[in-house]
């Protein structure tokens, strides 16, 4: 079976300028992949050209095997999408009225009154949609992607205006469509939501891939982790380094705090506190901290390449 | 009871959806309350106006057998033509429509729909200016059922029209257009002066718009009581039949 959706050397300009500079990636079937980025990394121009809105200027993008621009017909009915930014759709509709036409789109759809209940959206069935807060807007929307039983979702920035109980509710709902079988591509520049809930994460900057695996691959690709102590000011950092195994980095980022980045091994933290024993220096609230996908994330997008 | 998500994806019928989509259009139509009473209550205006001689003399016996069916053409034209495009429009520009290219439903038949929409309003504000023409001292001459045809045959024309405009350019450039449209379709497309004012070489050519067509057509059966015209039937028909494919190609969501 062909996968969700295979993307080789996609481009796309803007009045000659690349939005989208070279992406290939692969989402498996049954997979959750999410696009991680900054704004204008090139998230929603990526899902938007899946989804068949736009027109690639280079590469190739086949969504369950078909051309989004060349199948649109055939591709349609199995894709369910979440734009961004509110709903979309007749805006003077009633919540229920609106959800129950686009199940009408549908052959097999959802009950209307059941999946609204599910996103919590019960007590405003009758509430016309453009008086809906902004996050009851995009649980409606997200409704509004599922209710045709898709196989593929495109959800672009679901959980922006979003309390964060409304967030939660939300998280669960995607877990369960990916237990049920759905692929799902999201973006989101919410770190936390990719960690949480993504097979793989495809960090996006300026258009380009700058970093791809599962959460956990990526929080230890390059260097592990840090240690941090404190101590009296103005320690010979240099010499630490010297001390310690190759490839580590020592600072000083504050008056008495120093920081040691690198893997965090036995041998380092021993390297560490012999160290300081030798020169008689407490190293004190000596801690090993884990790297967070944002560390990464920053570190990825600080140096801009 | 929970939910199962388990994908089983297939489009609707087209004609499940077709019924779908005119029903909320339809809805959204009514629902938008000031905008109901102008479509409606324009047309009754105008034909009160019209049929007050101190406005230009139009040669005719009875002034208001003469104004009925131009204002019926005239309600059609400006519902299905100036509304439906400048509504759309509006549509297109704030990603109404762009939500719906991204499911199941087709260009054809969300225009269907909102043209079927329309339809339905127009019985109810045909029905209306013909009760206040009879009020008016209108005498009909003509059949009920070709005076129909040729409305319905007239709102799906200009109804394409219409949203080609809308579906093409911005929303900004299809107002301007559909009442600029409007107006000139009005006074030089044989709907508030008879075509047999203009010279001979112009009213051959304007008799070929959909204005006149349906104007000249709605005259025949009700003015003068003849069947149902071949003439201005066809030409509604051949604009219908261009128009709405054509904006069913062009038509872009976004």
């Amino acid at each position: 079976m062909s996968a969700a959706v295979e993307i080789t050397d996609l481009v796309k300009r803007y009045a000659g300028r690349p939005a989208v500079d070279g992406i290939s990636l692969t989402v498996p079937r049954g997979h959750l992949l999410a696009l991680l980025g900054t704004n204008g990394a090139g998230k929603t121009t990526t899902i938007e050209i899946c989804e068949g809105f736009r027109r690639p200027d280079g590469g190739q993008v086949r969504v369950l095997g078909l051309d989004p621009l060349r199948d649109g017909t055939v591709l349609r009915p199995k894709v369910g999408v979440m734009l961004q930014g509110g709903v979309g759709g007749y805006t003077g509709a009633r919540a229920l009225e609106l959800l129950q036409l686009f199940g009408s789109y549908a052959a097999h759809p959802l009950d209307a009154a059941g999946l609204l209940a599910e996103v919590g959206l019960a007590e405003v069935a009758g509430t016309p949609v453009k008086r809906l807060s902004g996050g009851q807007q995009q649980r409606l929307s997200l409704a509004m992607a599922l209710i045709s039983r898709p196989e593929l979702l495109f959800l672009d920035e679901p959980t922006t205006g979003m309390d964060p109980q409304a967030r939660r509710g939300t998280w669960d709902l995607i877990r369960r469509l990916r237990r049920d079988g759905v692929s799902i591509v999201l973006s989101t520049h919410y770190l936390d939501e990719a960690e949480q809930l993504a097979d793989s994460v495809v960090m996006l900057h300026a258009g380009r891939i700058v970093a791809e695996g599962s959460p956990a691959e990526l929080i230890q690709a390059g260097s592990a982790g840090q240690v941090r102590f404190s101590g009296p000011a103005g320690l010979p950092v240099a010499e630490l380094r010297a001390a310690l195994p190759a490839g580590v980095q020592v600072s000083e980022p504050a008056t008495g705090c120093y920081l040691v980045a690198g893997e965090v091994t036995p041998a380092l933290l021993a390297g560490i506190t012999s160290w300081c024993a030798a020169r008689n220096v407490l190293a004190e609230g000596l801690s090993v901290e884990r790297r967070s996908l944002e560390d990464v994330f920053l570190d990825l997008t600080r140096t801009g390449r | 009871m929970t939910v199962s998500f388990a994908p089983a994806p297939a489009a609707a019928p087209p004609l499940r959806m077709l019924a779908a989509q005119t029903r909320m259009e339809l809805r959204l139509l009514l629902r938008n309350g000031e905008q109901v009473g102008l479509t409606l209550v324009i047309p009754l205006l105008l034909e009160f106006f019209f049929n007050l001689p101190l406005l230009y003399s139009l040669d005719v016996p009875r002034r208001i057998d003469f104004v009925v069916p131009s204002v019926l053409a005239l309600a059609v034209m400006s519902a299905s033509f100036t509304g439906l495009a400048i509504g759309t429009g509006f549509e297109r520009k704030y990603a109404v429509l762009k939500r719906l290219g991204a499911t199941a439903l087709s260009r054809r038949v969300l225009l269907l729909g909102k043209t079927c929409a329309v339809l339905i309003l127009q019985v109810l504000q045909a029905a209306l200016i013909c009760l206040f023409g009879l009020v008016l001292g209108w005498h009909p001459s003509g059949g009920t059922v070709s005076a129909a045809v040729l409305i319905v045959l007239g709102t799906f024309a200009f109804g394409g029209l219409g949203l080609l405009l809308a579906g093409t350019v911005r929303a900004e450039v299809t107002l301007a257009a559909a009442n600029l449209a409007w107006l000139v379709l009005l006074f030089a497309g044989g709907i508030a002066i008879p075509l047999s004012r203009y010279p001979d070489a112009a009213a051959d050519l304007l008799r070929w718009l959909p204005s006149a067509a349906l104007s000249d057509g709605l005259h025949q059966v009700l003015e003068h009581g003849a069947g149902l015209p071949v003439r201005p039937a066809l030409t509604l028909l051949v604009w219908a039949a261009v128009a709405l494919p054509a904006a069913a190609r062009w038509f872009r969501w976004e």
